[in-house]
């Protein structure tokens, strides 16, 4: 409706107040979407926005009669929104906006509020200025004045040129009427125009009205109207409005210049800032602005200002956002470990990412150390035997290079054949050697899932994955415990990961080998295999005597000669096993009264009857048939004496 | 200093004006106030005190409204031309954005203009600012007095203006050329703001 030529450019009238809107217009109207995109006018009620809006439009059409202008005011595009969207037509109406070489948009301030409008409008903005195509935007205030308005909009309003008409002085507003008055074919005697221009009207809109009513009244009386009627006439129609201040009567002046001066001084400061401002410092101030707003330091946004050339503006504000959203949830983190690191600095500057990463790693590395190896359980207690030398191998190429020859390592085979042993021994040789970057957690599964149930409980996950991500070996006895318990292997599998990468070794053991753990997940099965998967074997018999010599050497200080091969006879299995014989033989030559020797052995064992080279003569016939000997006590005082019959 | 915060979406100047002492730089001052609607202008502020430790000068700020987008600001300072004020002048001096040498154009006055420039420029050179590149623009003022007594224009430029900025005559107490050689210094400052490029998110 605007593009009929009524609002043409050569029909407005250009003064000091509306120059540079006119000359942006013009240079937008002769090549839409090259310079000013988009182009914001303001200013306030009747003073020429939509005329120039609609000259833009005139002329971009005259110049290319394909071009597809549309103008519209934004309440009509809020109703077509609606009306597209209730009659399920959203991308018709959408490709048709799309479609628009310059699009016209009228009041926008009535963007407020709007925010489905808002979003669709930044959708069609995006898809406009992407390919170069031209939009155009009026409003009676700022775009910054324009409240509750979605932030990626409004820098896209700003991004462009803003220029504001202001009201114009006393000449434009003679120039004005007089243009009027030829328009329309009226006369008027000397001075009547002047007159009109000298009244305190606030716009062009009520000026023209001015007009109309001395026209009328002119008509009426079918005589001219002198210069000295202008204001009774008018006093006698309307109430004046207050004169806005910048406008001031020349008769009123000060000697020197008359009362425009400041005016016309505004308005070529007006030009020279429209002209000096770069678009995008506007847009980046813009999101400086925001982003101070939002309690972030924006060093990083400032430093792109002092540029010569504009950065990549859409790649800093995503580095920016990105990295403001990253310290929301470092904070957040953190605030769970440490409160009084809530607000801390360093979460509101980009620049400090890393730093703010550490302040997290550090929170989380002051919770409790995972549990470290058992302090005997060494290489140099470790008892060697053909069974294990394989294991033992594979131990030692471990703490020669940790981390690097087989990692993980995998030991399995029978309980108490010194499985734990070996892997707790590779804990303590790395802690000796102070290997970086800590000391080895070593937990057993069942200690590691009771840990993490624990964890999930108290909702302290995330302090419970710390403590062992900053271990410098992991160390986890017993893994057949976690078949079928999924979260934990889930949790093992990402420990693993994040160790592994790092160069830290792991070690793992388990009375089976990976492949026969029932409900593991491949990807850990895969991993336990892919370093070193040993087998120890259960000890020989000159390995259990050896193991029982020390033991008995250990416990007692000097013992009979051939008690160790006696006690190495029964094929006892672990090493747990031959402590406790050892425990028993002493419970025995405690009860008996007489040192550890061959007899107290004998009946220690119990359950298998020595050959009868080993057997001793009673001295207390109660104890003689040593089948019924119960030996399994923790102490003497509980023992149950249980009569066979 | 910075100009233009884009952050703050603020565009700030600082102006001085220069010159002997009873040149005219606080009559244009004036006539700028009266000028300025009321409700665009604030106090204007004069100091003045018998020791040389406290500042003496005019101030005056201009709210020029919201332009592009950006509240705009200027500030119009006088320093003291009494040569023995040279401590406040400095002062005053620092952080310009621009300076309007504002000359007597009375015949006898010509070695105190020459004076005031040259302590312009030491006074620049001791804030370690290169004269050449601070906007500048001179006002030859009082060129309503008689013939006899005052330099033209041209005898001005060729004593005064040897950098060749832009120079206006001004009769300051009737207001002629204040309101040109304030546009004149503006625009000189306002196009620096491209110029220098400046970070501006805050001053």
């Amino acid at each position: 409706m605007l593009l009929d030529g009524r609002f043409r450019f050569d029909n407005f009238v250009v003064g000091t107040a509306n120059r540079l809107a006119v000359a942006a217009a013009s240079a937008v109207a002769e090549s839409p979407g090259s310079v000013y995109n988009p182009l914001f006018m303001y200013s306030g009620s009747g003073l020429g926005k939509t005329h120039l809006i609609g000259a833009i439009g005139h002329a971009a059409r005259v110049a290319n009669g394909e071009l597809r202008v549309v103008y519209i005011p934004l309440d009509d595009f809020v109703d077509d929104f609606h009306l597209a969207i209730s009659s399920g037509q959203a991308d018709a109406f959408k490709e048709r906006y799309q479609a628009v070489d310059l699009l016209l948009l009228d009041d926008v301030q009535f963007l407020t509020g709007r925010r489905e409008t808002q979003s669709e409008m930044l959708r069609i903005f995006n898809v406009l200025q992407a390919s170069g195509r031209q939009i155009v935007m009026a409003s009676d205030r700022a775009p910054t004045e324009i409240t509750d308005v979605d932030e990626r909009l409004l820098t896209r309003l700003t991004g462009g040129l803003i220029v504001d008409i202001g009201v114009p002085e006393y000449e434009t507003r003679v120039a004005i009427l007089r243009h009027k008055c030829e328009e329309r074919g009226l006369q008027f005697e000397a001075g009547v125009l002047e007159e009109l221009a000298r009244l305190p009207l606030g716009n062009v809109r009520e000026l023209q009205g001015a007009l109309n009513r001395v026209v009328a009244h002119q008509s009426l009386l079918d005589q001219p109207i002198s210069a000295a009627d202008v204001r009774q006439v008018l006093g006698a129609l309307r109430t004046p409005t207050p004169a806005p201040a910048v406008i001031s009567d020349p008769a009123a002046a000060p000697l020197g210049g008359g009362g425009d001066e400041f005016q016309s001084f505004l308005s070529d400061v007006t030009v020279a800032v429209a002209q000096s401002v770069d678009s995008w410092r506007v847009r980046l101030g813009a999101r400086i602005a925001h982003w101070q707003a939002e309690g972030f330091r924006t060093t990083m946004l400032e430093q792109a200002l002092a540029l010569d050339d504009p950065p990549d503006l859409d790649a800093l504000e995503a580095a920016f956002a990105d990295a403001a959203a990253r310290l929301e949830l470092l904070e957040a983190e953190v605030v769970l470990l440490d409160a009084a690191l809530a607000g801390d600095e360093v979460f509101r500057d980009p620049q400090r990412l890393a730093e703010a990463e550490a302040v997290l790693e550090r929170a989380q590395a002051a919770g409790d150390p995972p549990p470290g190896p058992a302090p005997g359980w060494t290489m140099a207690t470790f008892e060697q035997a053909e069974s294990n030398r394989m294991a033992v191998r594979a131990v030692d190429a471990v703490l020669a290079e940790p981390g690097v020859r087989y990692n993980p390592l995998f030991i399995h085979g029978p309980t108490g054949t010194g499985k734990s042993h070996l892997a707790h021994a590779i804990g303590n040789a790395l802690h000796a050697a102070n290997a970086e970057p800590g000391p080895a957690a070593c937990v057993t599964a069942e200690e590691f899932v009771d840990g993490l149930i624990a964890a999930i409980q108290s909702g302290t996950v995330e302090q419970w994955r710390a403590r062992y991500r900053q271990a410098g070996a992991l160390i986890v006895d017993d893994v057949q415990v976690l078949a079928g318990k999924e979260r934990s292997q889930d949790e093992l599998f990402h420990l693993f990961n994040l160790l592994h990468q790092s160069g830290r070794q792991v070690v793992l053991t388990s009375d089976r080998a990976p492949a026969e753990i029932p409900e593991l997940v491949e990807r850990l099965r895969s991993r336990f295999d892919g370093g070193l998967v040993v087998a120890v074997e259960l000890p020989t018999r000159e390995l259990r005597e050896a193991l029982f010599s020390r033991a008995l050497a250990s416990r007692f200080g000097s013992v009979d000669e051939g008690v160790a091969a006696m006690l190495a006879e029964p094929p006892l299995a672990s090493a747990t096993e031959i402590e406790a014989m050892v425990e028993r033989v002493a419970a025995v030559a405690d009860a008996t009264g007489s040192p550890v020797n061959a007899e107290v052995v004998a009946r220690a064992i119990g359950v298998r009857r020595p050959t009868p080279a080993f057997i001793p003569v009673a001295r207390d016939t109660f104890f003689l048939d040593l089948e019924k000997v119960v030996v399994d006590w923790p102490g003497v005082d509980g023992r149950i004496v249980e009569e066979l019959g | 200093m910075s100009i233009v915060n884009y952050a703050a979406r603020e565009i700030t100047c600082k102006i001085v004006y220069y010159g002997p002492g009873r040149s005219g730089k606080t009559t244009n001052l004036h006539y700028i106030y009266g000028q300025v609607p009321a409700e665009r202008r604030g106090q204007m502020v004069s100091l003045a005190t018998q020791t040389d430790r406290t500042l003496f000068f005019d101030f005056l700020p201009l709210d020029l409204g919201t332009i592009s987008g950006f509240t705009t600001r200027f500030q119009l300072y006088t320093v003291p031309g009494q040569v023995y004020y040279a401590t406040t002048r400095n002062l005053v001096l620092q952080g310009a954005d621009g300076v309007v040498f504002v000359a007597d154009s009375q015949r006898r006055q010509l070695a105190e203009n020459i004076e005031s420039l040259q302590d312009l420029h030491a006074n620049l050179a001791s804030q370690g600012v290169d004269a050449r590149t601070v906007p500048l623009v001179l006002q030859y003022n009082k060129q309503d007095l008689p013939r006899e007594m005052i330099m033209d224009a041209s005898e001005l430029d060729d004593e005064l203006n040897f950098r060749g900025v832009p120079a206006h005559v001004g009769d300051a107490l009737h207001g002629r050329g204040v309101f040109e050689t304030l546009r004149g210094i503006s625009e000189l400052v306002l196009r620096k703001l491209t110029a220098t490029a400046d970070a501006g998110a805050g001053r």
